[in-house]
């Protein structure tokens, strides 16, 4: 019996139909394109963009060259140097994230012991030769002043659920 | 109503210094350019309206950035197509590697030829317009095969031999589809089996009602015949990189487009002459409707109408079905179309000669 059911179902072409009223309601549907450059996507203050370094309010870097960054980083992308100054404190000499390599984890941002190495929100940027996507410790620290309200702004909304 | 076409042979004769056989000719390559010119538009924003129209139902807005809503796009493509550089592959026959988009589009568009616009409008209006057809449509495959063999490319190869199996399977259940049509309309002129279709039912005396299943297999058929999803084996993009038209680039890649598309307005077209009246109303009864009425006249908007329905089917077909299997397409052709299509020209050739009404009475055409 469900033979002859199924014989005559593929000879009315059911199925087919069936398909076809399917995508046609979709073809009357809301569509849900964000039209990019105009339009954006809501962002987490948890968005894992562009590096930053940041400094103290009274000037002096966070960073105490602890390497545990550069150590749990698994794709190998950050190197840092580093040596005691004056004071006796030990600070980096060198703090370099290799961003061709960098996977956008987050694992530096989270073993950092003095929220010194983070992750903006800005994704929009772009290298044009050779070296633009290498971050030196001075482009690092740039970020960080360039984007530090919005950094802090971000660390104080989130600091109850770390 | 004038015919500027007559006008235009009046014009050159009043010159009085072309040989009258040149004015002939001029007066039909006049037509053609008429034909061909809004032919190729058509073409170019059909695939604006595919990919706009696949967009929508994939819940995207498909192209909007080139000129406002996306209007210039086509342009832009084939502005693209234009400029790109044509390589022919070393290993290739050269002369049949460029002949061979040429081939495949000809014929898309000599088939224009005797389909009617309207019921004077036709370039040539010739009695055997359904075998004429016929004949160009086969003649399609040419390009694709001579594309595929002159390659020397195992893919392009492989495209062209799936297409040519599956271009002649489905021609003749096509075939049989348009012998059930013209035992209908007694007719193989193109113009004789639209008038074949009037009667006092409206749309209910076109063919598409008493021929449904010749009609169903008819379109299933073109969509087949013009390797179009779910259909496009012969291009199979994941087993065959993209069929007979891998070699190509440029220009010869921007012609096999054009054919392709061409093939499905002509497919369309003939949908339309042949089973859904072409040019006439499907409301014939609203002609007197003041205001209205005049939209309601039989004429040429009909036949354009019903044209791009059946594009639309094409473009929703391909955004809704997967790609058939190569012995699913062969099992579908050979033991599922021939048999119904044979089944149905008995059964209407029975309606004819016992003259069924309401389609066949006698004395019900006009």
């Amino acid at each position: 019996m469900s033979a002859v059911v199924d014989y005559f179902k593929s000879l009315t072409l059911w199925e087919l139909l069936k398909g076809l009223r399917l995508t046609g309601a979709y073809l009357f549907d809301r569509k849900i394109t964000i039209q990019y450059p105009e339009e954006k996507t809501p962002q987490s203050a948890r968005f894992r963009g562009l590096h930053a370094l940041r400094r103290y309010a009274n000037g002096e870097e966070r960073c105490i060259a602890c390497k545990l960054c550069e150590a749990v980083c698994p794709a190998l992308a950050i190197t840092i140097e580093s040596e005691q100054r004056d004071d006796g404190t030990r600070r980096t000499t060198k703090y370099e994230i290799d961003l061709t390599k960098c996977i956008f984890c987050g694992f530096c941002e989270e073993s950092c012991p003095v929220d010194s190495i983070v992750e903006t929100r800005h994704f929009e940027y772009h290298g044009e030769k050779r070296g633009d996507l290498l971050m030196t410790k001075d482009k690092l620290l740039a970020n960080a002043e360039r984007f530090e309200a919005q950094i802090a702004a971000d660390r104080a909304a989130e600091a109850r659920y770390r | 109503m004038i015919n500027p076409f007559a006008l235009l042979e009046q014009q050159l004769t009043a010159l009085g210094m072309i040989p009258a056989p040149l004015i002939v000719v001029a007066v039909i390559v006049a037509k053609i350019l008429v034909i061909v010119l809004p032919l190729m538009g058509g073409v170019a924003y059909l695939t604006l309206a595919e990919r706009k129209i696949i967009g929508w139902i994939q819940v995207r807005n498909g192209p909007n950035r080139v000129g406002p809503l996306g209007l210039l796009q086509p342009i832009a493509d084939a502005l693209k197509l234009l400029t790109k550089e044509m390589v022919v592959p070393s290993g290739a026959s050269r002369f049949l590697f460029l002949i061979a988009p040429i081939l495949a589009l000809g014929p898309a568009l000599a088939a224009w030829a005797v389909v009617p616009f309207g019921s004077e409008v036709v370039l040539a209006n010739i009695n055997a317009g359904l075998l004429y057809i016929l004949a160009l449509t086969s003649l399609g495959v040419y390009g694709i095969i001579v594309a595929g063999w002159a390659s020397n490319s195992k893919y392009a190869f492989l495209g062209a031999m799936r297409s040519a199996a599956q271009i002649v399977s489905y021609e003749i259940a096509m075939g049989f589809a348009l012998v059930g049509v013209l035992i209908a309309a007694g007719s193989l002129n193109l113009g004789d089996i639209v008038n074949a279709q009037r009667g006092a039912l409206g749309p209910g005396s076109w063919f598409f009602v008493p021929l449904f299943p010749l009609f169903v297999i008819y379109f299933i058929s073109g969509v087949a015949e013009t390797n179009r999803a779910p259909f496009d084996v012969s291009e199979g993009e994941s087993e065959i990189v993209a069929g007979f038209h891998v070699e190509y680039a440029g220009m010869g890649f921007a012609l096999f487009f054009l054919a392709e598309y061409a093939n499905m307005i002509l497919v369309s077209g003939l949908a339309s002459v042949l089973f859904l009246g072409g040019w006439l109303s499907p409301l014939p009864w609203l002609t007197s409707v003041p205001g209205v009425g005049l939209f309601f006249m039989d004429g040429i908007h009909w036949f354009l109408g019903k044209t791009a329905f059946f594009l639309f089917l094409f473009l929703w077909f391909r955004a809704t079905f997967p790609r058939y299997r190569y012995d699913q397409i062969m099992r579908l052709g050979w033991k599922i179309f021939l048999p119904i299509t044979m089944v149905w020209i008995v059964v209407v050739a029975a309606m004819v000669v016992w003259h069924m009404p309401p389609w066949f009475a006698a004395g019900a055409r006009g």
